[in-house]
């Protein structure tokens, strides 16, 4: 199956995060590569999104969504300060 | 710390169709009417959500093809025979229907007059979506920047918005079209044949040196191919925008 791309998944993060997020920068855990969420490779098998850094394949983010309540995992992906996303950073103290 | 601003939602609507085009044999645009529509910026896309009966749901995103200065809402899709979603939206909806959406969504694959150009838009089949509303956006706002499009299909009957583009083409001052043929042409085709590669990007992109901001929309192996082959040219990768969609009809 063909990656999409996280374009894709605009919608899902909007969601979780409130915000746009396809824009927002992070850095592989996996290989350190950095670069904005739109450009990570994302398969979108159901029940839920795998999105998969460019250079290495490493997984970064994993979405799902069940019964409308979205569920995310960022441990693959570390998100950049939110500068430009006051509401992320609201939001932010999850860990 | 104090909340800077509530969280905004993006709330699911109904649409109201209120015509159906039929672009190409396999591609027909929507033209809606949404309840509640905040404007959207050329590029960006909506989810477009259908329910069965016994409330299964499936859910696809349909790039935006009218210009944000456009009377209405106009997604354009491919149908896909074995799709889940698209023989619906091409085949059974009606005009007078209602259509579950949301949007508008996406902040990266768009583009607006301060980004300025020049310009490279290059699109594989039903990629030429979000072009279609940076065009119908470039010409509402008056913008001067210098767009070169490359638009790749199977065919001459596959092209979609074909009028529309031949007239830009023809008579726009600063936009340039270029097509190319990968399956069949007709015998008096003068335009380019075969898929995109180095050659055909070295002729219809910018020289490196003007730094041109380049879109990519298309089946993510085309995408890949033409972004992958900007690169080895030598174009700047952090001026290239990229949006991948999935199984094509062909």
């Amino acid at each position: 199956m063909d990656a999409v791309d996280g374009n894709a998944i605009a919608g899902e993060l909007f969601d979780v995060f409130g915000d746009e997020m396809t824009t927002a920068v992070g850095t592989c855990a996996h290989c350190g590569a950095t670069g904005v969420i739109a450009e990570l490779r994302v398969y979108m098998r159901a029940p839920g999104a795998v999105a998969r850094c460019p250079r290495c394949d490493g997984v970064t983010i994993v979405l799902v969504n069940v019964r409308g309540s979205a569920r995310i995992d960022l441990a693959g992906f570390k998100l950049a300060p939110p500068h430009d996303h006051p509401v992320l950073a609201d939001q932010r103290p999850v860990s | 710390m104090a909340r800077a601003a509530l969280p905004r939602r993006l709330n699911w609507q109904q649409a109201k169709v209120v015509e159906l085009v039929e672009e190409t044999a396999q591609t027909t645009s929507i033209v809606l009417e949404p309840a509640d529509w905040p404007g959207h910026q050329a590029g960006q896309h909506v989810d477009v959500r259908l329910t069965a009966e016994d409330g299964y749901q499936a859910q696809r995103s349909y790039s935006i093809a009218s210009g944000p200065e456009d009377e209405h809402l106009v997604l354009t899709v491919e149908r896909l025979d074995d799709g889940e979603v698209s023989p619906y939206l091409v085949g059974v909806l009606q005009p007078g229907d209602e259509l579950e959406l949301r949007g508008p969504i996406g902040g990266y694959f768009v583009w607006e007059q301060s980004l300025m150009g020049p310009l490279l838009l290059v699109a594989g089949g039903s990629g030429i979506v979000p072009f279609r509303s940076i065009l119908r956006h470039r010409a509402a706002v008056g913008s001067d920047a210098a767009v070169h499009l490359l638009y790749s299909t199977r065919s001459l009957d596959d092209v979609i918005y074909r009028k529309e583009l031949d007239a830009i083409g023809a008579a726009v001052d600063g936009v340039d079209i270029s097509l190319t043929l990968t399956r069949d042409w007709p015998d008096d085709w003068s335009g380019h044949r075969g898929r995109i590669d180095r050659q055909l990007l070295e002729e219809v992109a910018w020289p490196t040196t003007q730094q041109p901001l380049t879109y990519i929309c298309g089946p993510s192996g085309f995408v890949e191919s033409a972004a992958g082959t900007l690169v080895g040219i030598g174009h700047d990768p952090s001026r290239i925008r990229t949006e991948r969609f999935g199984p094509t009809g062909k």
